[in-house]
This record gives C-alpha cells, sequence and structure tokens, in this order.
C-alpha cells in the first residue's frame, strides 16, 4: 500500500513539472508588452520598461525563467505579479472561495445526481426512467454558460429567488445557483452512470441469490446493489473536481464571483503571467492529489482492486 | 483472420438473441449492426447529422438569405414572415445565419475528433500493447495534458495566438481544433490503452505471434477491430462536448471570432439582448443542442448494440 503511494508520488512529479512546463510557455508567449498600461495613458519610459523587464526577469531566457520559477517554488514562493502583489496572498483569498463552489456543485453531484440515477434504475423503462434519461440529455447538449445566464436571468431578475451575481462576499446561500450551474452537466453524468450500473448489478447473479434467499427489497438495493454500482460514481465524481475547478471559470465570470477562475481569466487578459502559472500550478496539483485520492478509495470500496 | 477473430469475440458474448433466427457465427459487428438497425433512436439520430452535415456543406440549399446582409433599421425583430427566426442585434436574419453557423461548429466537431482518435488511438497502442519503458513515457505524456483542464488550456493557447478580422477562416477553424484536439486526446489514448490491454493476452493474439505475424499485422488485424470499439463510442460523444467547447471558447471571447458565423459567436452575441429579446438565443442554441444531442444519442445507441449486456 505505501509502495503504491509512493510510486504515484513519484510519477506524480513529472506529471507536474511537464503540465507547468505546457503552460508556462504559453503564458510568456502571450502576445503584447505587460508594461502597457502601468504608466497611465502614455507609453512609459524606457527606464522604467528596462528596470521591469529586469525585475521579472523577462530577458532571461525560457528555461531558466522555468528554472527559477520552480526553485522559488518548492521553497513556497509563488512570486509577486506584475502589480506587485504577492501571488500567494491572492490566491489565498481565491481558493477558498472556488473551493466552496466546486465543494457544492460537488454536493448538487452526489445528492441530486445519485438519487435521480438510482430512481431510474430501480424503475428501468418506466416513466421516471424515461424522465430522468430525457433531462439528463438535455442539460448535457445545452452548453453550461446557456444554462448559467438563463438561470441567472429566470431565478436572479424575473423571479428574484437567489441573488443574481455573487460579488466579494461569497456566502453559501449566494453560492447555490452557481454552485447548480457548474454542477449541472455533472449531475446529468453522474446519474446516466449511477443508473447504467445499477441496471447491470439488479441482474448480477449474486443478486437473484440475495433475492431467492428471501431478502428484503430494501437491503438488496441499499446494501448489495448500491454498493457495488456507485464504485464508478465514486471515480466519476472524483475526477471531476479538477474539471469543476476549470469550469469556474465560466461560473465565475458569469455570477461574478471573486474566485480563482475569474483570477485566473483576467491573468491571461492582462498578460499576467506569474498570476496565471501560480494558480494553475496548485490547479494542477489539487487536480494530481485528488486523483490519487480517488484511486486509493477505489481500493477501499472494492476489496477486488488491490495495490499492493 | 480478423473474421475468425471478431468471431470468437462475438461467440463469447453470447451474440444469439431472440427471434430464433439462429445463424451461427454471426460476428459482434453485424449482430451490433442487426440491434442498431431496430433502434428507433439510432434512426433519428442519424438523420439529424445527415441533416446538420447537408447543412453545413450546402446552406444554400436552405436559405438564399445572405448571413451577412445586415438591416439595422429591423435589428431585434421578432419571427415572422419577413425572417422566419427574427432578426438579432446587427439586423442579420437569425435563420440564414444559424443555417450557415452549421458549418463551423460541424467542422470544428467533426475534425477535432479525426485528430484526436488518430492521437489517441495511436499513442493508447503504443503504451498497450508494447508495455514497458514505452507504456511508462507515453502514460506520464498522457498525464501532463490530462491533467490541464480542456477549456483552461483551450482559453490559454487561444489568447496566446489570437484571431483578428484578417484571419482567413479555415485558420480561425484550425486553431480551435488544434488546440481542442492537444488537450482532448489524453482521455481516447487512455480508453484506448485500457481496451488494448484486455485484449492482448486473448487466445488469438497470442496464436498471431506464435504463428509469427509482424507486431504491426497483429496490430491492425487483431488487436485494432477488437479494442476500437469503446473509442468509437466515446468519440461519438466527444464529437457533441468539442461542438459546445467551441461554443463557450466564443462566449468568452476567444474561439471563433466574428467574420466566422457559428452558433457559438451567435449564441455570445445573443446574450446581451437576454432580457429584451430571447429569440435571438433560441434558435441558435436550439441548433445546436439538437446537433450536441444527436452525436450523444448515436454513441449511446451503438455502444447499447456493441454491449450485450444491456439487452
Amino acid at each position: 500500500m505505501y509502495k503504491y503511494i509512493l510510486r504515484r508520488l513519484i510519477q506524480m512529479i513529472p506529471v507536474l513539472l511537464g503540465a507547468t512546463f505546457i503552460i508556462f510557455a504559453m503564458v510568456y508567449a502571450l502576445p503584447g508588452d505587460p508594461t502597457i498600461g502601468l504608466c497611465g495613458e502614455r507609453p512609459c519610459p524606457a527606464a522604467f520598461v528596462a528596470n521591469f523587464r529586469e525585475k521579472h526577469g523577462l530577458n532571461d531566457p525560457l528555461h531558466v525563467r522555468y528554472l527559477t520559477y520552480m526553485g522559488n517554488l518548492l521553497q513556497g514562493d509563488l512570486g509577486t505579479n506584475f502589480r506587485d502583489i504577492k501571488v500567494v496572498d491572492e490566491l489565498a483569498q481565491r481558493y477558498p472561495v472556488t473551493t466552496k463552489l466546486a465543494a457544492m456543485a460537488i454536493v448538487f453531484e452526489t445528492v441530486i445526481g445519485i438519487v435521480a440515477g438510482v430512481l431510474a434504475g430501480i424503475r428501468k423503462g418506466k416513466f421516471i426512467d424515461n424522465l430522468v434519461l430525457v433531462s439528463t440529455l438535455f442539460v448535457i447538449s445545452v452548453p453550461v454558460f446557456v444554462i448559467g445566464v438563463s438561470l441567472q436571468y429566470t431565478f436572479g431578475l424575473k423571479w428574484p429567488i437567489f441573488p443574481a451575481t455573487v460579488g466579494s462576499d461569497a456566502t453559501v446561500y449566494r453560492l447555490v445557483l452557481p454552485a447548480f450551474v457548474l454542477g449541472s452537466a455533472s449531475i446529468a453524468y453522474a446519474a446516466r452512470l449511477t443508473r447504467t450500473n445499477l441496471v447491470e448489478n439488479l441482474r448480477a447473479d449474486y443478486l437473484r441469490t440475495a433475492v431467492a434467499k428471501g431478502m428484503s427489497r430494501p437491503r438488496m438495493l441499499g446494501v448489495h446493489a448500491l454498493r457495488n454500482s456507485l464504485i464508478p460514481v465514486v471515480t466519476f465524481i472524483g475526477a471531476d473536481f479538477g474539471g469543476l475547478l476549470g469550469g469556474a471559470i465560466v461560473t465565475e465570470r458569469i455570477f461574478n464571483i471573486q474566485g480563482v477562475g475569474g483570477f485566473l481569466f483576467t491573468g491571461i487578459r492582462n498578460r499576467d503571467p506569474v498570476s496565471v502559472v501560480g494558480t494553475v500550478t496548485i490547479l494542477v496539483l489539487v487536480f494530481l492529489v485528488v486523483n490519487l485520492l480517488v484511486d486509493l478509495l477505489y481500493g477501499v470500496l472494492d476489496p477486488r482492486i488491490s495495490h499492493d | 483472420m480478423t473474421e475468425a477473430s471478431t468471431i470468437a469475440v462475438g461467440a463469447e458474448a453470447g451474440a444469439p438473441t431472440a427471434g430464433g433466427s439462429a445463424d451461427e457465427g454471426r460476428s459482434l459487428a453485424s449482430d451490433a449492426w442487426r440491434q442498431l438497425k431496430r433502434n428507433p433512436i439510432f434512426w433519428v439520430s442519424i438523420t439529424l447529422i445527415v441533416l446538420f452535415i447537408v447543412m453545413a456543406a450546402v446552406p444554400q440549399l436552405f436559405t438564399n438569405v445572405d448571413p451577412n446582409a445586415a438591416v439595422l433599421k429591423s435589428a431585434r425583430e421578432r419571427p415572422g414572415a419577413d425572417a422566419w427566426f427574427g432578426r438579432d442585434i446587427q439586423g442579420y436574419d437569425i435563420y440564414s445565419r444559424t443555417i450557415y453557423g452549421a458549418r463551423a461548429s460541424i467542422l470544428v466537431g467533426v475534425l477535432t475528433t479525426v485528430v484526436t482518435v488518430i492521437i489517441g488511438v495511436t499513442m493508447g497502442v503504443l503504451a498497450g500493447y508494447y508495455g514497458g519503458w514505452l507504456d511508462s513515457l507515453v502514460s506520464r505524456i498522457t498525464d501532463m495534458f490530462f491533467a490541464i483542464p480542456l477549456l483552461l488550456g483551450g482559453i490559454l493557447f487561444m489568447s496566446t495566438f489570437p484571431n483578428d478580422e484578417n484571419s482567413r477562416y479555415l485558420v480561425v477553424v484550425g486553431k480551435v481544433v488544434l488546440v481542442m484536439a492537444v488537450f482532448g486526446w489524453p482521455s481516447i489514448a487512455r480508453l484506448m490503452r485500457s481496451s488494448v490491454l484486455q485484449v492482448k493476452p486473448n487466445d488469438y493474439v497470442q496464436a498471431a505471434r506464435a504463428l509469427g505475424a509482424s507486431p504491426w499485422r497483429i496490430i491492425r488485424a487483431h488487436v485494432m477491430p477488437n479494442a476500437l470499439a469503446p473509442v468509437i463510442v466515446v468519440s461519438t460523444i466527444n464529437l457533441g462536448v468539442f461542438i459546445t467547447v467551441e461554443a463557450t471558447l466564443s462566449f468568452l471571447g476567444i474561439g471563433l471570432t466574428p467574420p466566422a458565423v457559428s452558433w457559438g459567436v451567435a449564441i455570445s452575441d445573443a446574450l446581451v439582448a437576454l432580457r429584451t429579446t430571447p429569440h435571438i438565443l433560441l434558435f441558435p442554441s436550439l441548433f445546436l443542442s439538437l446537433a450536441v444531442l444527436a452525436f450523444i444519442m448515436l454513441g449511446d445507441a451503438v455502444r447499447d448494440a456493441f454491449d450485450p449486456k444491456s439487452r
């Protein structure tokens, strides 16, 4: 077990280095001059530009900059961006907001997705099954930003049940609508996955045996069928966490949430490589760790899979 | 040889179904095809897909209104006899824009899928069939790209290489295809790898190797035909996903850009007018969702047909 974890952690190193380098190279290739707009409505003096470029290491070749950056990163220093703000401070404010948003989305995914999937699975071919199938297909086929803007208009402006935008104070109540939008597609996928697996397991021999022994239906469903059917769903939801952090770019833009997604997007727009690389590095790291945890959880849920 | 191997899988899966037509030795593919032909969802999705492809190839068949002819004085007109779907903020005929928009979306979806399948299958076969250090190398490279969310990679790439009004149509489309392919192939590669790992230990592969078949022949004639089914299913569904991602990039202002007519561009243009004239949003989203839906339903139908357990 420990050997497995250690091996996975070692495998993570090249992946993290590679992924951040891809981002690093692309961000530093962003066109345009980062000093534009720093000196008001006139071009910056040549001395300022020279000083600026020297200070931020813009004159060094790419690999030198990357190695310097990574060296600093190992000491917990994510750098200072072009506006003289420490990226760590900025991220410390913003990551909790996005994490809250993603966690709420995952709660929606788990609760609504699994309940809908189970209802559809145990009534295969009946009305509720078709209802779930049609509505999940509908949700999957509409782009998330269309869902977001439409729900914002319907429940934020027309019938103001929820606040239309979140702003600086991201309370749980304010994040309900954005989290639902962020998780919408995944709710649908989770429901479909639960249904498929449940239907498959309900026909398995071991369940037929359980029924033949005279086991009650709730116990058969809850203990035997569901536990086995949920293994792929858990994997999906875990792997989806990284995707949610990425999808937050769109959701946070629609609902004006001061999270990581918005920070990333403005960072890219303002040609602010330090902020972007810092944010993405953490994002990739979280993604890799969550994936490892999911794989370990898999072994716990399904004893047939051993990591030794 | 190919026939023999597919039959082996078909027989193993307990192919014959109800109906009593006991023609033994049907291959998995022909069995799946029989299953598909009976599925109405398959025919609905195929009809929609053919319709959209025709729309993309020859939009002139459906409308003779120029999609770039703006009638500003009747901007935001409701649907009516003059313009069936009404007019948008610029006074463009929404019906014509929507018909012409099919081309970009379908083109992006199809090309991206083709490229991701080529890269993903190649990488997956290399990793799964050869194993060893090559597997480690390919798997780590796959992980690197997998760790970057598609949307994030797309935003970064499109900001690094932005379009302007003078960019040629194919260049604009090509860039979107390229970036989605670069960040979209890892899921296919992983799927193909695990699929190849399942096929490889089978007796027919061992037999072919014992008979002295070259690796290339084994891969082409034995491994590929039997390992490709899940990739085909997922790619079909992904095609719809790519169309959505293109629209999302356009929503963020960095996907396809205005001289190109696309559903994504039309939807993001319509969002500013959502409160007053929602019909501008309705029609392009409806077409986009129908196209995505068609590909997802096709993928589902094909999966059900190939999976005997789901019957």
